[in-house]
């Protein structure tokens, strides 16, 4: 990934920084211009740092950067103050993952690029 | 608008097609369905397909079609819209003809997957990049995790979703072109390797190349064709957030039902008045949801409608006679338009031993990423 398209998603990788719609509420992650009642007015907001596992699966053919972590394990997170987000659910085994428990964010390694390139952070989700 | 007629149409084989270019496959597609279509002249071309660039290093496809088929100097556009480049592309090609501006003019569908590129990479570009893709998920991790929403809330079976594939393959078993001729089991599906859970291999659409190609024209000049005309008579399309996890419901594919509505309404037609319908069932799973948001099965229940038989090719509502994207293969820009294929064989009753019965009115869904475009066309036979 060239570098600074990775550096403009850090606020949201390492920070979730989110926006919250002045007029309807609705936190948008990532923040957006126009939200889809049509307002263009937002202020900051974070992403909770708890939430709830909606769905989930184990992935067990994977692309090339994550071929060494299978199988690893990938839900729909919806957060505390309702922002839904994809991400991993790690620390666990997979047949502990249920619809409906309680995870925690957390701040980890993604993956590495090559011997050359980026190393990849973000957040990922443990089970409370 | 003008009354618009499909009036010929031709595809190759599905499956690894080694021996053929992307070229060589289009323009086989091409000459397929203007020699069934008995036209010497079209005034311009749309070409479907998703991701030539990342599949075989080549874009600006529209171009090069049109100088491989011959047709060097006319318009011709290639149209993206993820898996349903090609229902997209005719779309296009319906308003071009409608509109007056042409009399006759060639949709097609083209992709090239197997000439060596990294296709699961290419074919998450259609996903998320930096929310869903850079966490690790796959197309398959996407539609599992629509499988395991649907069935906590509504008791979808492992079993039921196997069925979806084991119908398809019967279905592409008696389909010359499908990519896959063998029946497969229950037990197979269920017991085949595991590539996101609960979604095996054999729930999932393969990796293919193919091409389909379509002659639309203007029911003035259908009238004077020797075949019957097989008339448009309803297009919708529609759109939902990229993100699977920004939607309000897990199970929902709102852009599926919007797109269906759409051609409902503009066709002046029901549900029930569809005797035949092709669906992207790129997961065992999106059939389900598909035949619920086309109101052919009440929400929660596609699941049971299936293991009822309501969607074989003797059942109410036949589904995928082809074989649909399973069996008779997914080369993706291809898909929708291939669709429409099945479809005028369908009306016109050249469909041999996969021929439904009676079959006047027939159905295309096709749908883009993990739903987030969808389009839908309506076709009836004019005797």
């Amino acid at each position: 990934m060239p570098s600074p398209r990775y550096h403009r998603e850090m606020p949201q990788r390492y920070r979730l920084e989110a926006g919250k719609c002045n007029t309807c509420g609705h936190v948008a992650f990532p923040p957006r211009m126009v939200c889809n009642c049509g307002c263009r007015d937002f202020k900051d907001e974070r992403v909770s740092d708890f939430g709830k596992i909606l769905t989930f699966t184990t992935i067990r053919v994977a692309p090339k950067d994550f071929e060494t972590q299978v199988p690893y394990s990938v839900a729909i997170v919806e957060s505390d103050n309702g922002v839904r987000v994809t991400t991993q659910v790690v620390d666990c085994r997979p047949e502990d993952i249920k619809i409906g428990k309680k995870v925690k964010f957390v701040f980890r390694k993604m993956y590495t690029e090559g011997h050359t390139g980026i190393i990849c952070y973000g957040y990922k989700a443990v089970l409370v | 608008m003008r009354e618009v007629a499909v009036i010929g149409c031709g595809m190759t084989k599905f499956g690894e097609l080694w021996k053929q270019s992307l070229r060589d496959i289009f323009v086989e597609a091409g000459l397929k369905a203007i020699d069934d279509a008995n036209v010497d002249r079209i005034s311009s071309m749309y070409v479907g397909s998703m991701t030539p660039g990342l599949f075989v290093g080549q874009e600006h496809v529209g171009a090069m079609m049109a100088d491989y088929l011959g047709k060097s100097h006319i318009p011709a556009v290639r149209v993206e819209s993820a898996c349903c480049s090609g229902g997209m592309a005719f779309r296009l090609g319906f308003f071009e003809v409608a509109s007056g501006h042409s009399d006759v003019v060639m949709v097609g569908g083209v992709e090239k997957m197997t000439d060596g590129a990294d296709v699961t990479y290419a074919l998450a570009t259609a996903a998320d990049q930096e929310y869903e893709v850079y966490h690790g998920v796959t197309f398959p991790g996407l539609y599992a995790m629509i499988a395991r929403a649907h069935m906590h809330k509504y008791g979808t079976t492992r079993q039921q979703l196997a069925l979806v594939s084991v119908k398809n393959h019967h279905n592409g078993a008696l389909n010359p072109n499908a990519q896959f001729r063998s029946e497969v089991t229950v037990d197979q599906v269920i017991k085949a390797t595991m590539v996101a859970d609960p979604l095996t291999i054999l729930d999932s659409s393969p990796v293919s190349d193919g091409a389909a190609c379509v002659i639309l024209a203007s029911m003035d000049v259908a009238k004077r064709m020797k075949k019957p005309a097989i008339k448009v008579l309803g297009t919708g399309a529609a759109t939902d957030t990229l993100a699977l996890h920004a939607r309000e419901d897990i199970t929902t594919l709102k852009a599926v039902r919007q797109s269906a509505e759409a051609a409902y309404k503009m066709a002046g037609l029901k549900p029930t008045d569809i005797d035949l319908a092709e669906v992207h069932d790129c997961f065992s799973i999106a059939e389900i949801c598909i035949i619920e948001e086309l109101d052919f099965v009440e929400k929660g229940k596609g699941g049971l409608f299936t293991e009822q038989g309501h969607t074989a090719l003797n059942g109410r509502i036949p589904v995928n006679p082809s074989g649909g994207l399973k069996s008779k293969g997914h080369p993706v820009g291809a898909t929708g338009v291939a669709q429409i294929v099945e479809v005028v064989e369908q009306l016109r009753g050249q469909a041999e031993k996969r021929q439904v019965k009676n079959a006047r009115i027939g159905l295309t869904q096709n749908m883009g990423g993990s739903g987030a475009s969808s389009v839908v066309h309506i076709f009836e036979v004019q005797k």
